[in-house]
């Protein structure tokens, strides 16, 4: 997509920014164009994405896409971003709650702020979705990344407060699966000690050693929305309920992506 | 309304007490450091609020009113000095409103109260607690300033007290602590970092203050105006220069070679964001900006053009 689309798109996000292209969260365009040029290249020409269910995200309004960690990286986040972003008419941003770590890493924290991916702290879940905002969720945290390439189908347990925030602020749950990412980044090992000299929590090892992904088409397979009814402060019980509906959901859509790769090879 | 405005001199006082003269108020002013040329319906005493002198001030004078502002920051005053400023200025204040019957007191702190670090979130709200009071110790005595004022909620009951963080002011008369910062050809950054800075001009600063007073406002409030920006941009929007250098390298240089003076614990709210959500303050008394974001940056870059011959506004 020639450079000048991808600038149109960011003008048509319906997002409040200024005279200077700024939302009150610091959410820029010119970082928005650049980060998405980028993206756009990987999405399209590198990993060639497809994106199946798309029209169930909301094209306004609070909402939060919840599925699977796929890949050593945060690839999977980032392909999510860009297909709600080159997918949607008009363009969403879907902000991702990121690690702790990046923030307080170098030019890392600027990008990821001016992209309006901000640190995973319940404060700003609960304020982006109270703006109408929709939310990129992956509740294994950093236990999902950290899968090994065996494990890349599995899913490892989900947390509980995105659907106590999901029940207090009335949001829809948008479960995705995301299919590739362990294809893509096959980690053989994690190297957590060494990880955290750089200010992370590992480094993935591939068999080519770096954690740079191959040029293996990805998917992102979207479901239908799930809204529970409550007000977030229910007993454990009715909650792990509901999250295991939504991790049913996003091992279905796994399972689908799978089946639907294994008929078109 | 007889109102008492302890550190009358600071150009932010000073723009509240004219603000209260034209609405009609009567303003005494407390401060050592004297307002040459100030209005001559304006009672000034010059007295330190911590000596003899100013509490005759509340005796014989009886305010019903009282609206702090005699607190300094880190750049302006040294530790020892700052702390007796803060707090032992803070607690006369407070003492002598409760013996001497004022109804109404505002505090004027500031949105700093809650600390800048890499795990705040964006957005503070005033349920919060300080944090990253370890890395910044100099903030410690504004801090308990906040927190003393607050306190007398449930303390002084009978005295309905305001205790306002206000964000950061700009505005042509080039004051505080933004203005500062950015009053060079060049203003430093740390490489690869590019906070929000929240800022309001200071007439809205001076207005909203005004409104706490006018509303018998109650409670812990932030204050804020338009929405922040990131510092690059605050800067170019300035006509200056950004001037980003590694970490190491900016603490050394800070306070040499042209550049502002800034303790070392200050760094991190030059890495991190301040952002505070004033939308209670909003709600409870009206209050809306005039000046936004870019207008409030060009006010005090047309009274303070690069080139150094500063235009400045005279104070009121």
């Amino acid at each position: 997509m020639p450079g000048d689309d991808i600038a149109a798109r960011v003008d048509r996000l319906e997002l409040p920014f200024d005279a200077r292209g700024i939302d009150p969260y610091g959410v820029s365009k010119w970082h928005l164009t650049a980060a998405f040029r980028v993206l756009g290249l990987l999405y399209k020409r590198y990993f060639h994405v497809r994106s199946v269910g798309v029209e169930h995200i909301p094209p306004r309004g609070r909402a939060m896409l919840v599925g699977n960690h796929s890949g050593g990286i945060a690839l999977d986040g980032a392909m999510v971003i860009a297909s709600c972003f080159f997918e949607m008419e008009p363009p969403r941003l879907a902000q991702g709650m990121a690690e702790k770590f990046i923030n307080r890493l170098p030019f890392a924290s600027v990008w990821a702020s001016r992209c309006g991916q901000f640190t995973g702290l319940p404060e700003h879940a609960q304020r982006l979705l109270e703006d109408g905002r929709l939310l990129l969720v992956f509740p294994e945290g950093a236990r999902g990344t950290a899968k090994l390439w065996p494990e890349r189908w599995s899913l490892v347990d989900f947390g509980t407060g995105f659907v106590r925030l999901a029940l207090r602020t009335q949001t829809p749950i948008i479960p995705f699966g995301f299919i590739g990412g362990g294809d893509a980044i096959p980690t053989i090992t994690n190297l957590y000690r060494i990880g955290k000299l750089f200010g992370m929590p590992f480094i993935p090892v591939t068999p080519w050693i770096a954690p740079l992904p191959r040029p293996i088409p990805l998917e992102v397979h979207y479901g239908a929305p799930l809204l529970f009814q409550g007000t977030g402060s229910e007993d454990d019980e009715v909650v792990q309920r509901y999250v295991e509906e939504v991790k049913s959901n996003v091992a279905a859509l796994i399972e689908k992506g799978r089946e639907s790769r294994r008929s078109a090879r | 309304m007889r109102v008492l405005i302890p550190g009358i001199a600071g150009l932010l006082a000073r723009k509240v007490a004219m603000r209260l003269l034209h609405d009609g108020h009567e303003v005494i002013g407390v401060d050592p450091r004297g307002w040459p040329g100030a209005p001559n319906e304006i009672e000034l005493h010059a007295v330190d609020i911590r000596k003899r002198g100013a509490e005759d001030v509340f005796r014989k004078r009886r305010p019903q009113a009282v609206i702090h502002m005699a607190t300094v920051s880190a750049l302006q005053v040294s530790s020892e000095e700052r702390y007796r400023i803060n707090l032992g200025g803070t607690r006369a204040v407070f003492e002598h409103c409760a013996e001497y019957g004022v109804e109404e007191l505002v505090f004027v702190g500031r949105h700093t109260y809650y600390g800048a670090g890499p795990d705040a979130p964006l957005y503070h709200t005033e349920a919060e607690p300080p944090q990253e009071l370890g890395s910044y110790p100099e903030l410690a005595d504004l801090v308990a300033a906040d927190l003393y004022a607050a306190n007398a909620l449930w303390r002084l009951p009978k005295l309905s007290t305001a205790v306002l963080r206000v964000c950061y002011t700009l505005g042509p008369s080039g004051h505080a602590t933004l203005a500062d910062f950015l009053r060079g050809r060049f203003v430093p950054m740390v490489l690869g970092f590019d906070p929000l800075f929240h800022f309001m001009h200071e007439d809205d600063a001076a207005e909203a203050i005004a409104l706490a007073l006018a509303k018998k406002l109650r409670g812990v409030y932030n204050v804020a105006g338009p929405q922040p920006l990131p510092l690059s941009v605050i800067a170019r929007e300035a006509g200056r220069t950004p001037l980003p250098l590694p970490e190491t390298l900016l603490s050394l240089l800070l306070g040499r070679a042209g550049l502002p003076r800034l303790s070392r614990g200050a760094l991190a709210h030059i890495k991190y964001p301040i952002v505070v959500d004033a939308a209670s303050f909003r709600a409870e008394t009206g209050f809306a900006h005039r000046f936004d974001e870019l207008t409030t940056v060009q006010t005090f870059a047309d009274a303070f053009p690069v080139a150094g011959q500063a235009r400045a506004v005279p104070p009121p």
